[in-house]
Order: C-alpha cells, then sequence, then structure tokens
C-alpha cells in the first residue's frame, strides 16, 4: 500500500498523508491531557485549543471528509467529557470542523504556513461561533459572540497551530 | 438500491453524527443526567496520567529548589564561617523551606485549628479542556468521602464547590465561573448578595441597592446562605462600585488564588457547619445589622429596592 497517493481534482494534483501507526490515537491523547493538565500549572495555558489544532491538522492532512468528521468528533465528545459543558457541545462543532477541514484539504494545498495560518484562524472563529450558537439555541446559555479574548486566542492559536503542524508533518510517513 | 456518491455519503454520515450529538444535548437537558458514564470513562482514563503529571513536577519542582537551596549553602556557609556566625545558617536554611512545604503547613494549622469540621487536603490534578469553563480536578473522590455540592476552599478563602465526584477524581467548579455562586456578604455592614463568577477573573456581586453604601477595599464573606460554606470564610474584596439599573454593580476580587491553586481543602460535609471565627479573621467584625433579608434557595434578595 503506498503511504501516499494523489487526490485529483480536475487538474490539480493533491497529496494525502499517511501517519505511522498510532500516531493519530498518540496525538489526540497527548493533546487531550496537556489541555487539561497544563493550564493547572501555567494559567495561561487556557488559551489554547490544543484538540481544535490536532482536528484541524489531521482534517487538512487525510482530506477524507468521513475520517476527519468522525475523528472531530471522538476528539470533541473527549473534551466535552473533561469540561463541565454538556457532552455533545465540542463534540459538534469539532465534527463539523472535522469535516470542513478535510473537504478544503481535499481541494487546496494547504502545506504553505500562510495558507495554514489563515485557515486555522478561520476554523477557530468558525467554531467559537458554532459552540456559542449552540449554547444560545440549544443550551439556552446566553454567551457573546466576540470578545477580546477570542480575538487573541484565535491569534495564538493560528501562530502555534503552524509550528505545532510542521512538528506533526515530522511524523508523517515518508 | 442506489448507492451514493462517496460526497454525498460523507455529507449523510456528517449530518447523522451532528443529528445524533444533538439528541444527546437534549437527552442530557431533560434528564440533567450531564452524560455521567461518558465522562466517569474519560475521567478514569486521564487522571491517572495527570496525576503522573502532577507527581513528576512536584519532584522535578522539589529537585530544582533543593538544588538551589543546596548551591546557597555551599555559597552562604563560606560566608558564614568567615563570620563565624550560626545564627546565618540557620536564616538560610529557613529561607530554603520550600513553598510548597510551607503551603501544606497552612493547609495543616487550618485543618487543626478546625479540628471538628470534617475535611480533606486534596491536590489539584487537572483542570478544564475547555477554555470557557473553570473547572479543576482533584485527586481524591468517592473513595475519600467527597460527594456532589461539598465546598472547595483554602485558607485564603472559598474556592468553589464540588460539582461531580468519580471514584478517586472529583471535579470542581471554581467561583470565578460564570454558573458558580456563593452566598455572601459584606463584612462590615452585613448587607448580603450572592457573589457569582464573571468567567473573568474577578465576581460580580448581584443584587446590592443602589442606596446601600458600598465602599471599595471592603471584605466579603460568605453568608452561609447557600447552605453549602460557612458564614464568614473570606470571598474577597472589593475593588469596584458602579452605581447600576436596579443594582449597583460591584466587583470582587477572590480571596483564594484561584489561578495558582495546587492543593486545596474540601469540606465533607454539605450540613451547615460554623468555622471558628479567628480563621476568616472575623473576630472584628461588627455584629449583623444592616443585613437584607435574603431566600435561602436563590441567594436573591426578598424585597425589591428599586
Amino acid at each position: 500500500m503506498n503511504d501516499t497517493y494523489d487526490l485529483r481534482i480536475g487538474e490539480s494534483h493533491i497529496e494525502v498523508h499517511k501517519f505511522h501507526s498510532g500516531t493519530i490515537v498518540l496525538s489526540v491523547l497527548v493533546a487531550t491531557v496537556l489541555q487539561s493538565f497544563l493550564p493547572v500549572y501555567i494559567s495561561k495555558f487556557s488559551v489554547l485549543d490544543l484538540p481544535l489544532l490536532i482536528t484541524i491538522y489531521f482534517g487538512l492532512s487525510r482530506r477524507n471528509p468521513s475520517t476527519g468528521l468522525l475523528l472531530g468528533m471522538v476528539i470533541g465528545l473527549l473534551q466535552d467529557s473533561l469540561s463541565k459543558t454538556p457532552v455533545g457541545l465540542f463534540g459538534i462543532a469539532k465534527t463539523i470542523i472535522g469535516f470542513l477541514a478535510s473537504s478544503i484539504g481535499a481541494r487546496l494545498d494547504t502545506e504553505h504556513p500562510a495558507a495554514r495560518f489563515a485557515l486555522t484562524a478561520a476554523f477557530y472563529v468558525l467554531h467559537q461561533g458554532i459552540v456559542v450558537l449552540i449554547q444560545k439555541l440549544l443550551l439556552a446559555q446566553p454567551q457573546p459572540w466576540f470578545t477580546m479574548r477570542l480575538l487573541l486566542a484565535c491569534l495564538v492559536n493560528s501562530v502555534l497551530g503552524v509550528f505545532l503542524y510542521f512538528l506533526l508533518d515530522r511524523l508523517r510517513k515518508s | 438500491m442506489v448507492a451514493l456518491p462517496s460526497r454525498h455519503r460523507s455529507l449523510f454520515l456528517l449530518l447523522g453524527v451532528v443529528l445524533l450529538q444533538v439528541l444527546l444535548l437534549a437527552v442530557q437537558i431533560k434528564r440533567d443526567s450531564q452524560g455521567r458514564l461518558i465522562r466517569a470513562w474519560t475521567v478514569s482514563a486521564v487522571s491517572p496520567v495527570e496525576r503522573s503529571g502532577a507527581w513528576g513536577i512536584g519532584k522535578v519542582r522539589d529537585a530544582w529548589r533543593h538544588y538551589f537551596a543546596l548551591s546557597d549553602a555551599a555559597r552562604e556557609n563560606e560566608e558564614l564561617r568567615r563570620e563565624n556566625g550560626q545564627l546565618k545558617l540557620e536564616i538560610m536554611q529557613l529561607e530554603g523551606k520550600s513553598a510548597e512545604a510551607d503551603r501544606l503547613a497552612a493547609l495543616l494549622s487550618f485543618r487543626q485549628k478546625q479540628a471538628k469540621i470534617p475535611m480533606v487536603v486534596a491536590r489539584v490534578i487537572g483542570s478544564s479542556a475547555d477554555a470557557n469553563s473553570n473547572i479543576i480536578y482533584l485527586d481524591q473522590g468517592l473513595r475519600d468521602g467527597i460527594r456532589r455540592n461539598m465546598g472547595v476552599i483554602t485558607p485564603e478563602g472559598v474556592v468553589g464547590k464540588v460539582i461531580e465526584s468519580f471514584r478517586d477524581t472529583s471535579q470542581v467548579l471554581l467561583l470565578t465561573d460564570r454558573d458558580s455562586g456563593v452566598g455572601a456578604m459584606i463584612a462590615e455592614t452585613r448587607i448580603q448578595s450572592p457573589v457569582g463568577g464573571t468567567g473573568e477573573p474577578l465576581l460580580n456581586m448581584k443584587y446590592v441597592g443602589n442606596d446601600d453604601e458600598v465602599a471599595v477595599g471592603s471584605r466579603v464573606v460568605t453568608s452561609g446562605m447557600d447552605r453549602i460554606f460557612p458564614k464568614d470564610l473570606p470571598v474577597g474584596t472589593i475593588t469596584q462600585v458602579k452605581p447600576g439599573g436596579q443594582y449597583k454593580q460591584i466587583r470582587v476580587r477572590p480571596s483564594a488564588n484561584l489561578e495558582k491553586l495546587e492543593e486545596v481543602i474540601v469540606l465533607l460535609t454539605t450540613d451547615p457547619v460554623v468555622m471558628k471565627q479567628d480563621v476568616a479573621g472575623a473576630n472584628s467584625l461588627p455584629a449583623p445589622a444592616a443585613g437584607r433579608p435574603t431566600s435561602a434557595a436563590t441567594g436573591k434578595p426578598t424585597d425589591k429596592r428599586p
């Protein structure tokens, strides 16, 4: 079986990446545990959303909407389980992000750092938008659509995402 | 049967998965169950890793502190020899005492003073995986007697309450969370009003009428009306007072450092308890005078002042 293969859409050829076995599971677990553990010692760390970055990265790299959305769902439900939010809130948001990241990854070349930065920022804002929408519509919990913290978190996560994706690229099968 | 194109297949899968989770949300809201089973599994899986991490970080930090303590000891020992002063050696040893030992001593002292109140000291091993909620995980749970709705404090003040308890772990909602609240009153004037979280580092004192006089710097203590926390525990200090529509807008800085919690005390009772007054620093508190009656159930004032 090939480690990578080309996805042909129109005239463009987009490479689909594969990873060493266990990479995705391990990355998801490490991201979830770090997200829950590190803010105890470094409170500013809570601004990061590592599970979201992992969802976006594997969505963009694997480029399969079905696996992307299922991975997003699993990561979101894990995050819900470690939060006080009703189980499904982040599950829904990350399912949609996983689906969109995979779908966009299948159409665009998302290897360039600038493209990754822009996509991560867009997905971060969309993710927060979905979370707020669910909280308003389904949970009757009024939340602000926009805060300065959101803007800051968006920038921080996008910058971190570019570096994190670069590290995760090293785990691809060459 | 008509085969779906793969593009549509993933779209249908998306709709199905999202719909399932919406139903899951609806079931939780209807039954107020909050998906306890899936949480118990995840917390059980993650908490050993967090516990090991907390232990590892503690060891590294201890080693780091001891290294510097020993470095200081060697350097200062030479100075001490020159000065021939045994006293400086003792001071150096005191300086080398770790912050963790200090904190534990404070907790122990607090516990000894409140020996009649059942309580347990627990270590913080994790926090929320969601930046919008302020919760922490403790390394003790049902096996240690921790149950839902038990109060969590430090010697400095109120921390929050237990919202879920698992076998070896428990989940605590911090005072700063939007959904959090505590029955409180201003120590000097005894004006009662619940204090709630805003999701920000500062708290909000909700129902103090515009006619009431409130000074910046006043201490806020628990009123005991929520039947979770004993009366007169420190909650925070008022940092800002503004006139509002019907009630004043009062911001309160929490007494406990909620951003850097490492050990906390869980009050192992859901019955009303009375703390010794000296702990809350309430010896000099005036007798209740200007307090407004509040509802024990909601913490809201029972009278409606304009």
